[in-house]
């Protein structure tokens, strides 16, 4: 396929869209245009089973009165295509006022792939399909009882442009390319599985910085290990968390339950509590989306705003929400950076980027020393959080006992079940170790790519969601 | 509105000599609704439609995808699907399906009127949700979402091989979650009502269900670990339903990668167990005449008895497993090449309704809700831990709530423990029927 450099949409055609979105009446209107094209390789049993091509093209328009937002959504960007959408969209402004308006849209900073070092796009087929047949080699070389390897490689370049009836009109350019391994591995007890992935908001230099076959490795190692594994144990215990591969514990513990679409619904147990103390005094939690190339990395967010840092919680105090722009409007501030959305299909909303605790003073291998019995968490899977209540769940997909503060038996996958309130004032121990990793965030049906991190920290009692005696 | 098995044809009808190709053409209109505090917090109206085109040639697959049903949208899927075949590895297996003269059930997906109802119709249904939920109890303190949406699908396939085929259907749901609260405590619940048509929705049924599902777990306490017998409320069971059947994909077997791999004709349930993937069911939400490469839907019966029959399979897994495929091809619309997958699993319903299976339980737990179930249950080793919330069952009936906890047990073990299927089916959308289920023997983990 050939890549266009050309705009995506004439700024005038796009101001004419906004006024026909105003004509009903209305505070706001806007229009997203955004051209995606991917590819992605899967390899499994040992086969390349396909490559993949993807284009999607097309604008989705809202229109905001008062408290309603109309949404409509179109491929045909052409004029009578994109006003068609607007005038959808406004279908929601009964009976309004509002007459024609003039929309001037003004240049903001456009983000560019200018981090980006070999746009994927130039990169020959044949070298994504090799980069898994090495994948393959390594993983099933990591020990005799890997009985299965299957990996993917993906990468994406999604253009876009949006503006709006203020007058803001911005675009970034985000390139983006990973590849994950699953292993399984086979033994006395049943089958065991082990997942690794590199994702990162990069070109295909992603794999001259970073080794397939360390990612293959890694894969295979944690289903091998886990195939002596004992069944977990059920009940409350002290839970040691790797640097990194805890950081779903905060996104979910805490980071939803700082949206500020759920507070300002006061649907979350954080809503009108800023200024508390809400976690331990060794808890400082940011939001940011210009950090390195991590996985929730971007210039500019789905409402035309420029990503920054945010800090959420500090010193266990909390500071702020995330906010985009139609909670923000409403409370008459600005928007965090935090406004994103899957695809010009949906609707912006409050979303994270990279969320993560700062490094703190233990030594990790002293708060492992420290611990008496417990368990080592040292890769968790996905979890999930009813922001209501607090509770929380986050599976282990690579965990240990802790016996005389040492790693001793590998234990079978469960999940870990906690209250975020609870956890966070629970923090005792935060590492002067860090890592970020990369994860997908759903909410609503939508989702995006973000990315968790945090140092190894101790939760002094978290319930361990096993079947064996505690 | 072009017509998508025209334009379907029209692409497998350019296959090359020595190729076979397949097009997907879909197209959805969705709406949705949400109410919040007596007004419509938005409403999006999206329309989505595309190509995926499959090229194979000497044993291998490409695929490409356009967001678009232009000429040129087709022109760009098919040069690049080709292009992209050859970079796959050469498997005699890999091959697009024949039809095999199964006549495709006869079912009513389609209800016209869903098309001609106005949208003021459906926002009023979701003003109306929000509103009723807001009524059900004085305790109830917010509603964070009440939503009405819908989906009006069509899809249409074609290939080189002889396919053609095209189905169309229509849904629509209402969804609301509630918040109860006393003092500082919060707890919310969820109520919902599917059908094919506005008609067919019960909105004082999701209004009331959302709101006793909420005030019922005021005052929940973080219950002591122990052994239980766990009763899973419809929506959980199907939850559990749709990952029992993704461990029944033939691919996943032949692949090393199911606990149900070779053990077809051994007991993996408790005598009576009867599991069926049946899409000719007109009640299921998944039914369907045509599986995702074009072949006549069909029952497939997976446990009887409490023995393992077999698997699902596609074209692909059929063949290189030396069977037929039991036309389980599924996809989750053009952006995506076909795999197995399960449409309408149902498990044969007993005669208990609800009260029933709490009263013959007598001790145990209902389970209202769970959360992880993704990140929880492990489909190649079978291994099952999932957050819960519920209410505990004293004495045959509801006692105290509980929360923050989890759940947990294996998928093998869980078949061998079911205690009681309720009479009580109800059809969900997604590829699993749910009714109230009794299990035993589950580890309860909690403080």
């Amino acid at each position: 396929m050939s890549i266009t450099e050309a705009p995506l949409v004439d700024p005038a055609v796009i101001e004419r869209a906004l006024v026909a979105g105003l004509r009903r009446g209305g505070d706001l209107a806007e229009v997203f245009v955004e051209d995606r094209r991917s590819t992605s390789v899967s390899l499994d049993d040992r086969r390349v089973e396909e490559l993949s091509s993807g284009h999607d093209r097309g604008a989705g328009v809202r229109v905001v009165v008062g408290e309603t937002t109309g949404f409509a959504h179109t491929a045909d960007l052409s004029e009578a295509g994109l006003v068609a959408a607007a005038e959808a969209a406004s279908a929601v402004a009964r009976g309004g006022g509002g007459g024609v308006r003039e929309v001037a849209l003004e240049g903001r900073p456009f983000g560019r792939a200018e981090r980006v070092e070999v746009l994927p796009e130039t990169v020959p087929k044949r070298s994504k399909v090799e980069l898994l047949e090495r994948a393959d080699a390594a993983a099933r070389s990591s020990g005799s009882a890997v009985v299965q390897v299957s990996a993917h490689y993906a990468d994406s370049r999604r253009r876009f442009v949006v503006a709006n009836s203020d007058g803001l009109f911005a675009g970034d350019d985000q390139v983006r390319t990973q590849m994950g391994v699953h292993a399984v591995a086979s033994g006395d007890a049943g089958l065991q599985t082990g997942y690794e992935n590199l994702a990162r908001t990069v070109g295909f230099e992603l794999f001259e910085r970073n080794s397939v076959e360390a990612v293959a490795a890694a894969a295979a190692h944690r289903a091998l290990r886990k195939l002596d594994a004992r069944p977990a144990p059920s009940g409350v215990v002290p839970v040691v968390i790797k640097r990194g591969s805890g950081g779903i514990l905060v996104h979910e513990a805490c980071g939803h339950g700082l949206e500020a679409d759920v507070t300002t619904k006061d649907a979350s147990v954080y809503a009108g509590r800023v200024g508390e103390q809400v976690a331990s005094p060794l808890v400082t939690l940011v939001d940011d989306g210009t950090l390195g190339d991590f996985w929730g990395t971007f210039a500019v967010d789905d409402e035309g705003n420029a990503t920054q840092r945010n800090v959420l919680i500090e010193n266990g105090v909390l500071g702020d929400y995330m906010w985009d722009v139609l909670r923000a409007r409403k409370q008459g501030r600005r928007s965090s950076g935090n406004g994103r959305r899957q695809s010009y299909h949906h609707l912006p909303m409050v979303r994270m980027t990279n969320t993560y605790v700062l490094a703190g003073q233990d030594d990790p291998d002293e708060i492992l020393a420290q611990t008496p019995h417990g368990v080592y968490v040292a890769r968790l899977g996905g979890g999930s959080v009813n922001t209501t209540t607090g509770d929380f769940v986050f599976g282990m997909t690579e965990a240990y006992l802790i016996e005389d503060g040492k790693i001793t038996a590998p234990i079978r996958d469960a999940n870990l079940i906690g209250n975020g309130p609870d956890v966070l004032r629970s923090i005792d121990a935060v590492g002067s170790d860090f890592d970020v990793l990369p994860g997908t965030c759903g909410k609503d049906g939508q989702l995006v790519p973000v990315g968790c991190g945090m140092p190894t920290m101790r939760v002094n009692g978290v319930t361990v969601g096993g079947t064996a005696g505690a | 509105m072009p017509d998508l098995l025209e334009i379907a044809e029209r692409i497998a009808a350019q296959a090359a000599s020595g190729e076979d190709v397949e097009a997907y053409v879909g197209r959805q209109r969705e709406t949705e609704v949400r109410a919040y505090e007596g007004d419509i917090e938005s409403l999006s109206v999206a329309e989505t439609a595309g190509i995926g085109v499959r090229v194979v040639r000497d044993g291998r697959q490409g695929f490409a995808y356009v967001g678009s049903l232009s000429d040129e949208g087709a022109t760009e899927a098919l040069a690049e699907a080709r292009d992209n075949a050859g970079f796959a590895t050469a498997d005699e297996h890999v091959g697009l399906v024949e039809p095999d003269g199964v006549v495709p059930p006869v079912l009513e997906l389609w209800r016209e009127e869903l098309l001609s109802t106005p949208t003021e119709d459906k926002v009023a249904l979701a003003l109306d949700l929000e509103r009723r939920v807001r009524a059900a109890d004085p305790r109830i303190r917010q509603v964070t979402g009440a939503d009405y949406s819908d989906s009006i699908s069509e899809a249409a396939i074609a290939s080189s091989r002889g396919v053609s085929a095209s189905s169309r259907r229509t849904v629509c749901y209402v969804g609301a979650e509630a918040v109860a609260g006393e003092g500082s405590e919060s707890q919310n619940g969820y109520g919902y009502s599917a059908g094919r048509a506005v008609a067919d929705l019960d909105v004082g049924r999701a209004a009331g269900d959302a709101a006793l599902r909420a005030t019922r777990l005021l005052g929940a306490h973080k219950p002591q670990s122990a052994r239980v017998t766990v009763v899973l409320e419809p929506r959980v069971t199907a939850s559990l339903l749709g990952i029992i059947a993704r461990t029944l994909s033939g691919e996943e077997v032949l692949k090393g990668r199911s606990l149900f791999a070779g053990r077809t004709g051994e007991d993996v349930g408790v005598p009576g167990l009867e599991l069926v993937d049946d899409p000719t069911n007109g009640l299921a939400f998944g039914a369907a005449a045509f599986d995702a490469e074009g072949l006549a839907c069909r029952r497939n019966p997976l446990i009887e008895g409490g023995k393992l029959l077999g698997y699902l399979y596609d074209g692909y897994a059929a063949r290189r497993a030396g069977t037929t495929s039991t036309a389980s091809a599924v996809r989750a619309g053009f952006r995506s090449t076909p795999g197995v997958g399960a449409r309408a699993v149902t498990l044969r319903p007993g005669d208990l309704d609800a009260e029933g299976v709490l009263a013959a339980v007598g001790e145990g737990l209902l389970v209202q809700g769970v959360i992880g179930i993704h990140s929880g249950v492990n489909a190649v080793s079978g291994d099952f831990s999932v957050g819960a919330e519920g209410v505990m069952i004293r004495g045959g009936e509801l006692a105290e709530p509980v929360r923050e906890m989890t759940i947990a047990s294996s998928i093998q073990r869980m078949l061998q423990h079911v205690a009681h299927v309720g009479a009580d089916v109800e059809w969900l959308p997604g590829p699993a029927c749910g009714m109230t289920l009794a299990i035993d023997d589950v580890a309860l983990s909690g403080a």
